[in-house]
């Protein structure tokens, strides 16, 4: 039987809801699932992880693992990968999962079968899919490595519950100090969701007219409750109005959210690549005409300063 | 300060793709093809680094592993004004990383290059990992995603975004590091510029890249979404939509 190893990322000694996602896509591959995750000692919720389809769950303790440190995980991890027989190594295609898995791929002499939105295993073969040229094409790849080392894309893999527990595990690891060192993490502001996590998505464009304007997009991210962010295209991260770390598209973030609200942006090819897989897209635009409506599931036409603030009231009301 | 800058030609961002009767890659016909925007940062921040080293600063020099039209976009960095170009010249960019990562390696290995930069991903392959492949070949430190940049000596203090914060990580020198928008603002290439990089010296150097471990067996459109429906004008129709979206997407 095939073994996966699924690597888990904590942040201040909790494991992180996407490492949840990790876990169910390398049980999709069949077989057997590790899960390992470096910390200091024991991390918070991963005995939880058994639930999504672990059967043990290593925690690699080392000092060094106290915030990410990518060159002791990566080592950490490479070693553990050797030593398991696995035939295949998870990450997710997060902020971290990215730069790690290169780093420990590079380590088992093979490269990473990136930002996957589905996998199989037929015979012998790992197949994966992977959206290409910013979603506009979607290219399918044999990975034929041994073992196969796949980064998931956020949002796409739905953790799926069984009723299981994993065994636990916790092994000290001696790493070699590294040279790049996280000297610190500066945490933005309480409450805030980045566009690449969150379930709802709410993204201004031009038609927001000025930066104070997104108020209004804010307003009704934060009737959600905490579950939705709020995206801008590229036209207004461009003129300085948003962060980068806002961006939705083609040269910033393609997100898979629930829900995807597009509100005062027409549609241009490059935005439509980075939200098209969203499960479901409501376009709010004064021109009828706009792109935005082609990919839209619902669209409202019309001036988006009535339409927005009324549609806060209503999911206030539901959330009351 | 020796900088090297890793950049790949790709196709424009407003492409619509074709597919080939290969059924495996892009149909290239009228495609217009330029330099990946984030490679762009990092030519950008090499020349800045090298301006403000003064009179000899140093040298940027660019690398660029494709097919021979890549000099193109060599000699788009060349007019920025960078140095010196070398096109890896192999006739299909390699499917796998890994392979890309390794010819890269290997031309780099001998430079004594203070710094190495790479885009943090390319916008065709989004495959965000070549640069981390190549410092781990090299046996460098590697920074990725970096969006602010300071260096004093030999040690180095980058930004990177995670999700919700921002990791400030220190490294020392010489390293690799990827680059992400919002590190700067790169330059349009002036005319002099572009007058004075068709002198600047390009060596085109035929690469062998093997088939790699990653074999693409197909390239298809996206299943499209199903057509959708206009709700209704104005805030009027707000009911109605919270009423779709709680009972036909139930999605809230």
């Amino acid at each position: 039987m095939s073994l996966a190893l699924a690597v888990l990322e904590q942040r201040d000694g909790v494991v992180r809801k996407i490492s949840h996602e990790v876990v169910t896509g390398a049980q999709r591959l069949g077989g057997s699932v590790e899960a390992v995750v470096c910390a200091t000692g024991p991390v918070q919720g991963a005995d939880q992880v058994g639930k999504f389809g672990a059967d043990k769950i290593i925690t690699l303790t080392n000092p060094a693992f106290a915030k990410y440190a990518p060159e002791e995980c990566a080592q950490a991890i490479a070693e553990r990968a050797k030593q398991g027989g696995y035939r295949v190594v998870v990450f997710a295609a997060s902020a971290t999962g990215r730069d790690l898995a290169p780093r420990v791929a590079a380590k088992l002499g093979v490269g990473v079968a990136a930002d996957i939105t589905d996998c199989a295993v037929a015979g012998d073969a790992i197949t994966v899919t992977r959206p290409v040229y910013a979603g506009k094409a979607l290219l399918k790849v044999k990975v034929a490595s041994q073992p196969a080392v796949l980064s998931l894309r956020p949002n796409v893999f739905t953790p799926v519950e069984r009723p299981k527990a994993g065994t636990p595990e916790i092994v000290a690891v001696n790493v070699a100090p590294g040279r790049v060192v996280v000297r610190e993490i500066k945490a933005a502001p309480a409450g805030t969701l980045d566009v690449a996590e969150a379930q709802i998505i709410i993204s201004g464009g031009r038609g927001l007219k000025e930066p104070a304007n997104f108020k209004v997009l804010e307003e009704l991210a934060k009737a959600f409750g905490g579950k939705a962010a709020v995206g801008a295209s590229r036209a207004v991260v461009d003129a300085g109005w948003r962060a980068h770390a806002d961006q939705v598209g083609q040269t910033g973030k393609t997100v898979s959210p629930s829900l995807y609200i597009a509100v005062g942006i027409s549609g241009a090819i490059q935005h439509l690549a980075g939200m098209r897989t969203s499960k479901v897209i409501v376009a709010i635009n004064k021109d009828k005409d706009a792109p935005i409506f082609k990919v839209a599931d619902y669209g409202v036409v019309g001036d988006l300063f009535e339409i927005v603030p009324r549609l806060t009231e209503e999911i206030r009301k539901l959330h009351g | 300060m020796k900088i090297a800058v890793c950049i790949k030609r790709v196709p424009d961002s407003e492409t619509r793709v074709k597919i080939a009767s290969d059924g495996k890659s892009l149909d290239e016909s009228g495609v217009k093809f330029v330099m990946n925007p984030y490679d762009e940062f990092a030519v950008e921040e090499a020349l800045r680094r090298k301006e403000k080293a003064g009179s000899g600063g140093g040298e940027v020099a660019i690398l660029c592993l494709g097919p021979a039209a890549g000099q193109e976009t060599i000699r788009t960095a060349l007019a920025m004004g960078a140095d010196r170009g070398i096109l890896l010249q192999v006739d299909k960019i390699p499917a796998d990383p890994f392979e890309t990562a390794r010819i890269i390696a290997a031309e780099l290995k001998s430079g004594s290059w203070d710094l190495i930069l790479f885009g943090r991903m390319a916008i065709d392959g989004y495959n965000h990992q070549v640069g981390a492949l190549t410092a781990e070949l090299l046996g460098l430190p590697c920074v990725t995603a970096v969006s602010h940049l300071e260096i004093e000596g030999t040690k180095g203090v980058a930004e990177r975004e995670i999700e919700g914060a921002i990791e400030v990580v220190e490294f020392p020198l010489p390293a690799v590091l990827t680059v992400d928008k919002g590190l700067n603002e790169p330059r349009y290439p002036a005319l002099k510029g572009i007058m004075a990089a068709k002198k600047k010296p390009l060596d085109v150097k035929p690469a062998h890249a093997s088939a790699g471990t990653l074999e693409v067996l197909t390239l298809s459109p996206p299943p499209d979404r199903k057509e959708g429906k206009i709700v209704g004008e104005g805030a009027g129709a707000v009911g109605e939509l919270v009423r779709l979206l709680r009972e036909e997407a139930k999605v809230l």
